[in-house]
């Protein structure tokens, strides 16, 4: 296309203003003017649209956050602490401990981290690092399904599939923790997985060349070289996935039997039926009556739930270095 | 009469990229000890290419297809039985990009030596300032060792590469381009330093001028399209080339 001849839009209109400055295209100065202003009012427009969303996004987190307060702080006024954090959650004889409720959102998460994490990352650093070309392209879209499945249909292949299976084992029942932790870690998987790669490849080639030419084997390079560089990202990766396993409830509800008692500490905790807060939501949001008690409870556990996932932001943000620290870091 | 035997020995070599790209075609070269080598011609030529081949750092561009063989020392370097590693220590190789890892000065010319299991800390100081010393880098980061390389100047981060490389006392350096983007001082500062270098070591160098070739060579091959068109030395090549594409190129009235 002839450059004289091109559609005045203002998206080019910089690239006009530069070429007239420099080029030989002679354009009339009455034109210029035009497509400045032309451009200053739809870049005005633009950025208020941006700034509304931006603007948006802090107004409903708000309001989310005072809803929160108003309607489950009674619960923190009305019950006296000890026994909010007592062991014991019998809503019908008004007993609200939401100790067993942690415990169990605690392990559920736990048993999840401890499977995802190191499976997501050497999946990930093998398909970024190691696999040739063709395994990857194999790979690639089966972990893509493995994100669209939906969580309920994972819980509920654990509850017919899995659950059997760890009964077999010796637990008391199938429906525990662990079938729970095992559902969440394989629906935090391509999180994992995909963030983790895609930090991987953020890398640049010339680290990789620098420590090899170096010497350096590639377990070496991969180690010493490649994830420090990709830390930031992979500790991203970590904690959207740990934050997908806390909030997921359905599933969860379908596999850990839902019994609010508190295991006893260690290993086996993870072979006990336990209920997460999630799934006490859930299951008994339906049936209480609007102001009652039990109601504010319920709330109260939906900010609770606030303060630790975003405890756990936070904590992510620190470690990935903090807001305007993010550069390539790590060290050899 | 007789001849000594060369440092690296390149023979019938091809190379041909895993996207068909035809990156060298039949490349006979012979190298000897203690020699400064250069290896220049037109942008796409393949210059690094075969440099990358030489420390088989090709092993990682996928699909890539070769033929012909590299003798160092005798003994061919794509043989199943060379420990690629330990190739890597002995023939080391810097970047056109200086591009220094994560970490400090200090992590960065230690990095080979920790690689290759060195942990005593004399040791490790005493190549440190060594290798710095010889890449002309000693006395502007003597004092700040432990600091991030990021915070280097290009220049520096390019003799940094250099030293990290002589850090681990290898037989023979490949350099592409290590002048790029260094201002004349620094330019002649690592020219220098290359003279020293070449005592003890056998360079080859992909230059980044002619004229650059001219000043360091003590040998040079001319490269165009994968191909060497001449070798000689410098005084042959420079002043009174035989081909007529090379007395193109040297003189500039090259395309
Ligand atoms: N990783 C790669 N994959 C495919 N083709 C490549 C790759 N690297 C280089 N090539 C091609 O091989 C040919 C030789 O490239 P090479 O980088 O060796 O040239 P060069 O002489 O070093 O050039 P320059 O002076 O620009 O650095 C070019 O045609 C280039 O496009
Ligand atoms: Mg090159």
């Amino acid at each position: 296309m002839n450059e004289h001849n091109r559609p005045h839009t203002s998206t080019e209109g910089t690239s006009m203003k530069t070429r007239e400055a420099s080029g030989p295209s002679k354009m009339t100065a009455r034109s210029l003017w035009e497509n400045l202003k032309d451009q200053s009012a739809s870049e005005l427009i633009i950025e208020n649209l941006i700034r509304l969303s931006g603007i948006s996004v802090i107004v409903v987190v708000t309001l989310i956050f005072f809803f929160l307060l108003r309607e489950g702080s009674a619960a923190f006024l009305d019950i006296p602490l000890r026994q909010l954090f007592g062991s014991r959650w019998y809503p019908i004889e008004g007993l609200f401990g939401l100790w067993p409720l942690m415990v169990g959102s605690f392990w559920v998460t736990i048993g999840a981290v401890v499977i995802a994490v190191p499976l997501g990352l050497t999946t990930a650093i093998y398909l970024g690092e190691i696999a040739p070309l063709w395994q990857r392209e194999i790979l690639k879209p089966f972990i893509e399904v493995l994100a669209g499945i939906p969580s309920i249909v994972l819980g509920f292949l654990g509850w017919v599939a899995l659950a059997p299976i760890i009964q077999n084992l010796g637990a008391p029942s199938g429906l525990t923790a662990f079938t729970g932790s095992f559902i969440l870690a394989y629906m935090s998987l391509p999180t994992i997985i995909s963030i983790t790669e895609d930090a991987l490849y953020a890398v640049p080639k010339e680290y990789r060349d620098g420590s090899l030419a170096l010497g350096a084997t590639q377990w070496q390079t991969i180690w010493r070289v490649v994830l420090p560089a990709a830390r930031s990202g992979i500790v991203m990766a970590i904690m959207l996935g740990i934050g997908r396993a806390i909030g997921e409830t359905m599933a969860v509800m379908l596999v850990t039997g839902n019994a609010a008692n508190i295991p006893e500490f260690g290993f086996g905790a993870l072979f006990q039926p336990i209920r997460t807060m999630t799934a006490t939501i859930a299951a008994e949001m339906g049936e209480v009556a609007q102001g009652s008690l039990h109601y504010n409870v319920l709330f109260g556990i939906g900010i609770v739930l606030f303060v630790v996932t975003s405890g756990i932001n936070l904590l992510a943000t620190r470690l990935v270095g903090g807001r305007g620290k993010r550069r390539p870091g790590g060290r050899l | 009469m007789s001849n000594p035997k060369p440092k690296l020995s390149i023979q019938n070599l091809f190379f041909t990229y895993g996207d068909e790209t035809e990156a060298l075609r039949n490349i006979n070269l012979d190298i000897m000890e203690n020699e400064l080598f250069i290896l220049f011609g037109p942008s796409r030529s393949g210059k690094s290419t075969l440099l990358r081949l030489m420390n088989r750092l090709s092993d990682l561009s996928e699909g890539g297809q070769r033929q012909g063989k590299i003798l160092f020392n005798g003994s061919g370097i794509f043989s199943r039985k060379v420990d690629v590693i330990n190739l890597r220590r002995r023939i080391s190789m810097v970047f056109a990009i200086p591009t220094p890892l994560p970490g400090t000065i200090y992590d960065n010319l230690t990095y080979g030596l920790k690689m290759a299991g060195m942990r005593d800390k004399a040791t490790l100081d005493e190549r440190v300032a060594r290798s710095l010393q010889q890449a002309a880098l000693w006395d502007e980061v003597k004092d700040r060792l432990h600091t991030s390389a990021f915070a280097l100047s290009g220049g520096q981060k390019q003799r940094l590469c250099l030293a990290r490389s002589l850090a681990l006392e290898p037989e023979v350096i490949l350099l592409d381009n290590p002048t790029s983007g260094l201002d004349p001082i620094s330019t002649t500062i690592v020219e220098q330093s290359l003279h020293e270098l070449k005592q003890q070591y056998t360079i080859i160098m992909v230059p980044h001028s002619v004229q650059q070739a001219a000043r360091v060579a003590d040998k040079a091959a001319f490269l165009l399209d994968g191909q060497v068109i001449e070798v000689g030395r410098q005084k042959d090549l420079f002043v009174n080339p035989k081909d007529q594409r090379t007395e193109d190129y040297v003189t500039g009235r090259f395309g």
